[in-house]
């Protein structure tokens, strides 16, 4: 695993589109992403709630985030691929963080770093 | 006025009133969670709309006497519609009939709710809700009961398989083209299959009431209604698992849900006109043709009837329309005719005509109403509201409500 980088990606946005983004990663090769129902706020404005006659204020807003891990996949082309398919121009659109990861270990075969990363059977 | 009759005809507009906040329930689930108060708003809202609109004008454009067309103006404001019984019973109130006809009227309108799911503008379907019963059911119900030319003509229609389900159907589906796809078509979520099966079993439970009561009496042919309806439900449940399990290997809950509607919706025009077993092939039948129109035509033509209106109501009720010229018999009721298994070849072709020309008129009226109501509101909600979901965009509430 030496001398191997992993990149965790992680990208919180608008649910839609998802679907059209998943696809288009395994075209170029990510088949395992983790994806959590997440609640945002940031620069989008809130919106209102009415129940009956009483007003309430809701500034979270429903997101997702996904979590990809890549080694031999450019981190580029995944940056690129999610600004494609989240890029609405509107505020609410979101953000992704980049780290460095120190390792990955496969649960079933113990496998470590690039190798643990392959979906292969 | 006879009271056992006045009484059974209150249980049964009981019933059938119960069905549309069933198919508020039926179609809440089938919908995603962030349109299901929309959705349920679209069937509900009948109940608020054309119930006012039937007692100012509705009533007397279907039932008083007119042409062969349209009804006339005789009743409006229900005048002379009051406890003595009317022309279509003399033994029940003249106001317990046209109540019992209004939760008709109403259950029509909630149904087409279900082509125009999660998209059309809440004003909009309002509006078109409200032209569509006047120019659209209240013709139809006048040329089937009023004595109209459908009447005339002796096609069969116990308790509504044209007036009601094949109309409502082909509404759906032509505003579910003019509306356009959904944005995700394609991801069927329904996202809680319980509040569809309590939907769907208020709506099984109230159509006793609207095939038995369609009798307006407790006769003979009343009780075969009764048995009639129960079986072609059970039938219609087994028609669609069965072909489900051979197209897909896995029966599922909403497949014997929507079987269940099937086979009720296939036995409505036929009930009070067919043996029992008759009923069970019609049930079986049904179940297994709207399978077909929800799973494979509906794809074919790529049309997006979201909670398949058409697919059940207008599959089923087109198939119950046909069935009714095979397998109706004069054994059954002398006042109905035999179909074509009995010799009767002239009800099978009254059938197909009756049939066609509800569909030609349903499909151009609905065009021309959606047409003219799209230059006064859009029909449709913009992307931005789509993708928030109607709940809240049209309607400031969620349906459900996490932790934070």
């Amino acid at each position: 695993m030496m001398g191997d980088v992993l990149t965790k990606i992680e990208i919180v946005t608008r649910p839609d589109n998802f679907e059209a983004f998943k696809q288009e990663l395994a075209k170029i090769g990510v088949n395992g992403i983790t994806v959590v129902e997440a609640k945002g706020t940031g620069l989008q404005k809130g919106y209102k709630e009415t129940y009956r006659g009483v007003t309430r204020e809701i500034s979270l807003h429903d997101r997702i985030k996904i979590e990809i891990v890549v080694c031999e996949v450019p981190v580029q082309q995944v940056i690129d691929l999610a600004r494609k398919n989240f890029n609405t121009g509107e505020p609410g659109d979101g953000k992704i963080f980049i780290y460095e990861l120190a390792n990955v270990i496969k649960i079933r075969t113990a496998e470590e770093g690039r190798a643990a990363l392959k979906n292969e059977q | 006025m006879e009271l056992a009759d006045s009484v059974f005809m209150f249980v049964a507009t009981m019933l059938v009133w119960i069905m549309t906040p069933g198919i508020a329930l039926f179609y809440g689930g089938m919908v995603k969670s962030k349109n299901v108060l929309n959705t349920a708003m679209h069937s509900y809202m009948p109940l608020a709309v054309i119930s006012i609109l039937w007692v100012t004008i509705g009533y007397s454009l279907s039932f008083s006497e007119g042409n062969a067309f349209f009804g006339g103006l005789d009743w409006i404001g229900l005048k002379g519609v009051g406890f003595e019984p009317g022309p279509y019973s003399d033994t029940i109130p003249h106001s317990l009939f046209m109540l019992f006809q209004m939760t008709f009227a109403v259950i029509t309108v909630s149904i087409i709710a279900g082509g125009v799911a999660e998209r059309m503008k809440f004003s909009a379907f309002l509006l078109f809700t409200i032209f569509w019963s006047l120019l659209v059911y209240a013709p139809l119900a006048h040329w089937v009961w009023g004595g109209g030319w459908l009447a005339q003509l002796g096609t069969l229609d116990f308790a509504g398989g044209n007036v009601v389900h094949v109309s409502s159907g082909v509404t759906g589906l032509v505003l579910a083209i003019m509306l356009g796809k959904r944005k995700l078509s394609g991801e069927n979520s329904p996202h809680n299959l319980p509040l569809t099966f309590l939907g769907a079993t208020l709506l099984w439970f109230g159509w006793y009431g609207f095939n038995v009561g369609s009798a307006l009496t407790i006769n003979e042919v009343a009780m075969v209604v009764f048995v009639n309806t129960a079986v072609a439900a059970s039938a219609g449940i087994l028609g669609w698992l069965a072909i489900e399990y051979v197209c897909n290997k896995k029966p599922t809950m909403l497949g014997a849900l929507s079987g269940a509607i099937s086979g009720l919706v296939a036995i409505t025009p036929a009930c009070g006109f067919v043996t029992v077993p008759a009923a069970i092939i019609i049930g079986l039948i049904g179940g297994a043709v709207c399978f077909w129109g929800v799973s494979y035509l509906k794809g074919k033509l790529g049309y997006d009837d979201a909670l398949d209106a058409f697919g059940l109501h207008g599959v089923g009720g087109t198939w119950g329309g046909i069935a009714t010229g095979l397998f109706a018999t004069t054994s059954v009721n002398p006042g109905g005719a035999n179909g074509l298994l009995y010799g009767g070849i002239g009800l099978f072709w009254k059938q197909l005509i009756a049939i066609i020309a509800t569909y030609i008129f349903v499909a151009v009226l609905t065009f021309i109403i959606a047409k003219v109501i799209s230059y006064l509101v859009p029909l449709r909600v913009n992307e931005e509201d789509e993708t928030l979901g109607l709940d809240i965009s049209l309607h400031g509430e969620k349906a459900y409500h996490e932790s934070i």
